[in-house]
C-alpha cells in the first residue's frame, strides 16, 4: 500500500520523464517526429531489398514479405531500443539520484513508456503497408483477429519493462553488461525470425530450432503476425510461454532492483 | 515554539564499502573473488549519530572536510538509506544539496521548472500556481525559453533556489548553497530564507563559515568523523569550532 501511495505521488514526475525523452529524442532535427515513421520505413525497405529474394519470395511461407518483415522488426527494434534505454537511465540520472530522493524505478520504466509511445505512434507505418498492399495480389488476411493484436503488444512491454530492471541493476555495478548486450541484441535479431521464417528454413528441430522457440519474441512476433498479418487465432501455447516469460521476467526485475537500489548511490 | 520534533535522528550509522581499488567489471570481479583478494576499506562516514529537532529550529552544522557532514544530510534527505538505525522526518523536506542537480540541459527553464517540481514529488497543478513566483524570483526574463545548457552557472543557480524555495517546504536543508550568485542575489536569497523563517520553518544548515551560521541559525553542532563532538547553542559552538580551527593551524 505504502508504494502504491508513493507511486500516485510520483506518477507526474513519471509522465515528465517520458514527455522529457520523447521531445528530447527528436529535437533539433530537421524532420523531427517523422522520423518515427521514416525509419522503421527505410529500414524496413533495406531489409526487403536485402532478403526479399531469398525469402520472400516462397509464397507457402510468406503471404506478404514487407508486412512479415516490418512486424518483426518493429517488435524487435522496441525491445532492444528501450532495454537498453533503461539499462542506462540509472547511471544517466546518477547526477538526481544522488542529490533527491526520488524512487528509483521511475527512471527505467519512464524509458521504456517513453520507448513504447514512439512504438506505438510508428504502427502506423504498419497500417499504410496493410492499406496499401490490400489493393495488390499479396494482399493481407485483415480479420477480426486483428482487435487481438493489443495483446502481444502488451506482454511485449511487460517483458522490456521486466528486462530493463535487470539491465538498469547490472550495469550500475557492472559497466560491461552495455557491451555483452549490445553483442546480445545483435545475436537476438538472428534468433529471432524477423526476416527469415522458422519453418523455411528447417530449424524447428535440433538445438537452434529450440534456441529460436525459447526466444520470446519468437512468440511474441508470431502472435501478433497471426493478428495483423495471417488472420488467424494465435496459437495458445505461444501466449502461455509468452506471458508466462514476461511476467516472470517482470518480477525478478523488479525484486532485484528493488533488492538492490539502495546500494546505487554507492556506485553512480 | 512548538515542541514537535521535526525531524528524529535515531542512532544512525552509515557504512561505505571501499574498494581499494575500484572493480566496476566483471572480469577483475571474479578474478579478485577467486583469488580472494576481494578486500574492502570499511569506512563508517556516520557513527551512532542521535539528535532531534524540533519545529522551528534552526541548526547550522559545522565540521571539516570529510567530516561526514554532506552524508548526514543526505541520509536526512533520504538520499542514503542508514545502514543501521533510523531517521524520521514530518513535513515536506526541500533539500538544496546542490542547485540545479535535476535539470536537463536540453531543455528550457520553463520545462525544468516542472521537471524539476516534479522530481521534487510536485503535481503538474501546484507548479503552475507557482510558476509566475519562480521565473519572477529567478529574474530570467526572456531567457526563460532558452535551453538550461546556455546558460550561466549564476542564472542556473537562481533558478534552483527559486524552484526549491517557492514550495513552500518546512524543512529546508543547505548544503553551502548561499554562497551562489552575485551579491545582489545573495542578499535577496538570504531575505528569501528570514521570511521563511517567521512562518516557522526548520532549517539544517552546512557551512565552513561560522559567521553565516551565526547569522542564520540559533543552534549548532560540530561533526568531526562521523560523531557527532559537540551540540549545543549556536553563539558556543561557533566560538568551539573557531578554536578548532585556529588550533589546526
Amino acid at each position: 500500500m505504502k508504494y502504491f501511495k508513493n507511486f500516485h505521488k510520483y506518477r507526474y514526475l513519471l509522465y515528465e520523464i517520458v514527455r522529457k525523452n520523447i521531445k528530447l529524442q527528436y529535437r533539433n532535427s530537421v524532420l523531427g517526429v517523422f522520423w518515427t515513421f521514416l525509419q522503421p520505413l527505410l529500414t524496413t525497405l533495406v531489409l526487403v531489398a536485402v532478403f526479399g529474394g531469398i525469402f520472400g519470395s516462397n509464397r507457402n511461407y510468406t503471404t506478404c514479405y514487407p508486412i512479415y518483415l516490418l512486424c518483426g522488426r518493429l517488435i524487435y527494434e522496441f525491445f532492444t531500443q528501450s532495454t537498453k534505454r533503461a539499462m542506462r537511465s540509472i547511471t544517466n540520472s546518477a547526477s538526481v539520484i544522488k542529490k533527491v530522493y526520488v524512487p528509483k524505478y521511475i527512471y527505467p520504466l519512464s524509458n521504456v513508456i517513453a520507448n513504447f509511445v514512439t512504438f506505438v505512434i510508428s504502427l502506423l507505418v504498419l497500417v499504410c503497408f496493410i492499406v496499401y498492399f490490400c489493393f495488390t495480389d499479396t494482399a493481407p488476411n485483415i480479420t477480426g483477429y486483428v482487435f487481438l493484436a493489443p495483446i502481444p503488444i502488451l506482454i511485449l512491454l511487460i517483458l522490456a519493462i521486466g528486462v530493463g530492471m535487470i539491465l538498469a541493476t547490472l550495469s550500475v555495478f557492472f559497466k560491461d553488461i552495455e557491451y555483452i548486450y549490445e553483442v546480445f541484441t545483435m545475436l537476438l535479431f538472428y534468433m529471432t525470425p524477423i526476416f527469415y521464417h522458422a519453418d523455411q528454413l528447417k530449424l524447428s528441430s535440433g538445438f537452434i530450432g529450440m534456441c529460436i522457440k525459447a526466444n520470446p519474441l519468437y512468440s511474441i512476433t508470431e502472435m501478433f503476425r497471426c493478428c495483423v498479418l495471417y488472420g488467424r487465432m494465435f496459437t495458445m501455447s505461444h501466449l502461455i510461454y509468452a506471458l508466462a516469460f514476461s511476467v516472470a521476467v517482470f518480477l525478478i526485475g523488479f525484486f532485484i532492483f528493488y533488492k538492490k537500489q539502495d546500494k546505487f548511490i554507492l556506485h553512480i | 515554539m512548538g515542541k514537535q520534533p521535526a525531524i528524529v535522528v535515531d542512532n544512525v550509522s552509515v557504512l561505505f564499502n571501499m574498494n581499494k581499488e575500484k572493480v566496476d567489471n566483471i572480469k577483475e570481479y571474479l578474478i579478485k573473488l577467486v583469488t580472494n583478494k576481494l578486500h574492502y576499506n570499511e569506512f563508517w562516514a556516520l557513527k551512532d549519530i542521535s539528535f532531534t529537532i524540533e519545529k522551528g529550529e534552526r541548526w547550522g552544522v559545522l565540521g571539516f572536510n570529510g567530516a561526514g557532514k554532506s552524508t548526514l544530510l543526505k541520509t536526512i534527505a533520504g538520499v542514503i538509506k542508514p545502514t543501521k538505525g533510523s531517521v524520521k522526518s514530518a513535513g515536506i523536506i526541500a533539500p538544496m544539496l546542490e542547485l540545479g542537480a535535476g535539470f536537463d540541459l536540453n531543455y528550457s527553464g520553463r520545462e525544468n521548472i516542472f521537471l524539476y517540481g516534479a522530481t521534487m514529488g510536485y503535481s503538474r497543478k501546484f507548479i503552475q500556481s507557482k510558476y509566475d513566483q519562480i521565473v519572477e524570483f529567478s529574474e530570467l526574463g526572456e531567457f526563460i525559453d532558452s535551453p538550461v545548457k546556455n546558460y550561466s552557472s549564476g542564472m542556473r543557480a537562481r533558478l534552483g533556489f527559486a524552484i526549491a524555495t517557492a514550495v513552500e517546504p518546512q524543512i529546508l536543508i543547505l548544503d553551502e548553497v548561499l554562497s551562489v550568485g552575485d551579491a545582489k542575489f545573495r542578499m535577496k536569497s538570504e531575505a528569501k530564507i528570514r521570511s521563511m523563517f517567521d512562518k516557522g520553518i526548520t532549517v539544517l544548515f552546512v557551512s565552513h563559515n561560522t559567521n553565516q551560521v551565526l547569522n542564520i541559525c540559533d543552534k549548532a553542532m560540530i561533526l568531526d568523523h562521523g560523531k557527532i563532538i559537540a551540540k549545543g547553542d549556536a553563539v558556543e559552538i561557533c566560538a568551539k569550532y573557531d578554536e578548532m580551527v585556529n588550533s589546526k593551524k
